[in-house]
């Protein structure tokens, strides 16, 4: 029947295999860390703004665009946990921020949402990383973290 | 064997033509870690432009490439295991569907009408013959697997007590994964983005579209990659030297694949909207299942390799590695098969980051994506690929090998070749890399305000990688139309190496038949995806209308 060596295997394998699910289960369910939260899609999160919901929780409505991101700058203090909603006005684009793994797709017609705490300050990036065009390689905005003395 | 003077004609077709448009291809390839690493700061070079190159790039080696492929080197392996050919006129029909689907996809590419990449995500808008082409291809691909499993059905009836040959397992499973898995993609392009580039439908659901894709996209990545497993099963084995260590693990590894290529396709798109976490959670499960094959193939093959050395007269406990017939010009399947395979050690590694849920955050779209990849598809993929070609060509025709001895050399080149250029990539998309990017445009342009200097030293990497490459793709070109030209001639044959098993056990019914497997891949097909597609169509606001690539007005002509 099974081979001696095709069993050690099999079970060193499973083994791992359930090392690594219960990994992203403690990090799902323990860290709170997940993939972007999906929302039903509502006309209301076209319009690009951000909103200081106290002093440091904020929502930012993100839209993409062929070959823009709005709002293009924002700004928030240190410490401040920021929620951003996305979607995009037209073709497929992606939302980048590799210092915090922030990771989305905007879609038509779909709403992604992910929150970021942002404990220093720094400039962080979001670079569009999906090919959108011919501007797609300019395609860039940014989240400055101030001091909030500075502000 | 003796083929017909037909079925052989229709064999070497469909192994010239991929090849040779390959050579555009493997140029745009390199020309995308040029313009990536910022040696030129331009959007296109040589009539080209970069994003009309990076569809052709992905389009000719990972499509039309494989499918040829697939469909030739079947034709092979079912006539040369069941001693049967196919009816001549269903294969020629299959063929020209195929040839007429390139060639319309091909004009839509080079006249720059389709500059979409190979994943065609709407609402970008491609011509409608690019669409139409990219059908034909994948219609023509199917009819085979009807005319083969007639042929099966046949041999079974004369055969009732005889374990179906591995390889023909393996054929017959990756065409139904195949037929199964494009049913989708043909549904997204005939229905909904065909009449849509035409005007005759005003919009498109975006994220339908997108799944149905992903339905198909990572089911694809499979069909790519079983004819290579077909030939590590049943040939690398007896090119080694040895036999294969388990043919029931060969058995169940096909299995698996037909049952968990598809139902896996969701975690391409976790950083997706409309879709819910639960879905995508249990999908990321799911692909974890579909390591098991590759888990049992990395064993089996391993183990066989072993035997294989110490046949040779290895001793101790690594002394057979050192005993395998790497530079044997003679054997020289046995050193594109070998280089593919420890390139997919590293490719099926990461891989399984991929799959990680969370860990997708980090490295989705990012240039890490492709330093994946190309330890799979352009590892033991398209090694198998092109060393196969080359043997099915010089086989068939009955030419020596042109230059044998740099033959032998052309995969271990590019073996280096990749894992410099997947090193570069995969660092990059560590620290934010976009993939599919003109970066030397913007980001690699120390003139540009988005100029992004930590990128400098990934991209030359590259750029070195791609280099080495192409130096290994050129190479192969000269030995395939060395060969191919050649005036040296031999017997002209079909014949492929024949590996025995080391275990090899009784026939088992539920292990030689495809209905129960069958029933159970679309059960567990129908739970991944009617939540999937549920979730789509719940959350999904308006659809969406047409937009040009280099124009932001929708609806633009």
């Amino acid at each position: 029947m099974i081979d001696k060596f095709e069993r050690r295997v099999l079970i060193i394998t499973g083994s791992v295999a359930m090392l690594f699910i219960f990994s992203i289960l403690y990090a799902k369910n323990s860290r709170r860390i997940d993939v972007p939260e999906c929302l039903p899609y509502n006309k209301s999160y076209e319009e690009p703004k951000v909103v200081k919901l106290d002093s440091n929780l904020y929502q930012v409505y993100a839209v993409a665009q062929m070959w823009q991101f709005q709002p293009a700058e924002i700004q928030v203090p240190v410490g401040s946990t920021v929620d951003f909603f996305l979607t995009s006005k037209d073709v497929v684009h992606g939302f980048e921020m590799y210092e915090k793994n922030v990771n989305m797709m905007a879609v038509y017609g779909g709403v992604n949402k992910t929150t970021v705490k942002f404990d220093r300050p720094g400039v962080y990036k979001i670079t569009c990383h999906e090919y959108c065009g011919i501007g797609h390689q300019n395609m860039q905005s940014e989240v400055i973290v101030n001091y909030p003395s500075s502000k | 064997m003796q083929l017909s003077r037909s079925l052989r004609n229709i064999i070497l077709i469909e192994l010239l033509l991929p090849i040779t448009l390959l050579i555009l291809g493997i140029y745009h390839g390199l020309m995308q870690t040029i313009y990536r690493s910022g040696a030129i700061h331009q959007s296109s070079a040589a009539h080209l432009d970069y994003y009309q190159g990076l569809t052709l790039h992905g389009v000719i080696n990972a499509i039309v490439l494989t499918s040829f492929f697939a469909v030739a080197f079947g034709h092979a392996t079912i006539a040369f295991h069941l001693k049967k050919e196919p009816n001549k006129a269903v294969a020629w029909l299959s063929l020209w569907l195929m040839v007429v689907g390139t060639l319309l996809a091909a004009w839509s590419m080079l006249s720059g009408n389709a500059s979409v990449l190979y994943t065609f995500y709407p609402p970008l808008k491609a011509h409608p013959f690019f669409y139409l082409g990219a059908a034909l291809l994948l219609v023509g691909s199917w009819v085979p697997l009807f005319n083969w499993a007639y042929l099966y059905t046949q041999w079974r009836k004369s055969n009732p007590e005889t374990k179906m040959p591995l390889a023909v397992l393996g054929t017959l499973v990756n065409f139904t994964i195949w037929f199964v898995c494009t049913l989708a993609v043909a549904y997204e392009v005939l229905v909904l983005l065909l009449p849509w580039s035409m005007g005759w439908t005003n919009d498109v659901n975006v994220s339908l579209s997108r799944t149905l894709f992903w339905f198909f996209g990572h089911a694809l990545v499979y069909f790519w990659l079983l004819p290579a497993y077909i030939m590590y099963y049943t040939i690398l084995p007896k090119v080694a030297g040895g036999k294969l260590f388990s043919d029931l693990a060969g058995r169940i590894a096909f299995f698996l694949f037909l049952l968990l290529s598809i139902p896996v396709g969701v975690h391409h798109q976790f950083s997706e909207p409309n879709i819910q976490r639960g879905t995508k959670f249990f999908q990321s499960m799911l692909t974890f299942g579909v390591a098991v094959p590759s888990f049992i193939t990395a064993f089996t093959l391993a183990a066989s390799l072993e035997y294989a050395g110490w046949k040779r007269g290895a001793k101790g406990v690594f002394g057979w590695m050192k005993k395998l017939p790497y530079l044997d010009k003679e054997n020289y399947l046995f050193a594109y098969m070998i280089c593919g395979l420890i390139l997919f050690v590293f490719g099926g590694f990461t891989g399984i980051v991929n799959s990680s849920y969370q860990l997708n955050n980090v490295v989705h779209n990012t240039a890490w994506l492709p330093g994946h990849f190309h330890m799979t598809v352009a590892g033991p993929v398209f090694l198998a690929i092109i060393g196969m070609s080359i043997y099915l060509m010089s086989n068939l025709l009955g030419k020596k090998i042109f230059l044998p001895r740099i033959n032998v050399i052309v995969p271990y080149l590019w073996l280096v070749g990749v894992l410099i250029f997947s090193t570069g990539l995969m660092w990059g998309g560590l620290i934010g890399e976009p993939r599919r990017t003109n970066l030397g445009m913007s980001y690699l342009n120390p003139s540009h305000p988005l100029y992004h200097p930590q990128w400098v030293p990934t991209t030359l990497l590259a750029m070195a990688g791609g280099i080495i490459m192409t130096t290994a793709g050129l190479l192969y070109f000269i030995v395939f139309f060395g060969t191919l030209f050649s005036r040296k001639r031999t017997s002209a044959t079909l014949d492929f190496p024949v590996t025995t098993a080391y275990h090899d056990e009784k026939r088992m019914g539920f292990f030689d038949s495809f209905k129960p497997w069958l029933v159970m891949m679309v059960v567990i097909i129908l739970i991944a995806y009617v939540p999937a597609v549920i979730d789509v169509m719940k959350n999904s606001g308006p659809s969406a209308p047409t937009f040009l690539p280099n124009n932001p007005t929708p609806g633009s002509k």
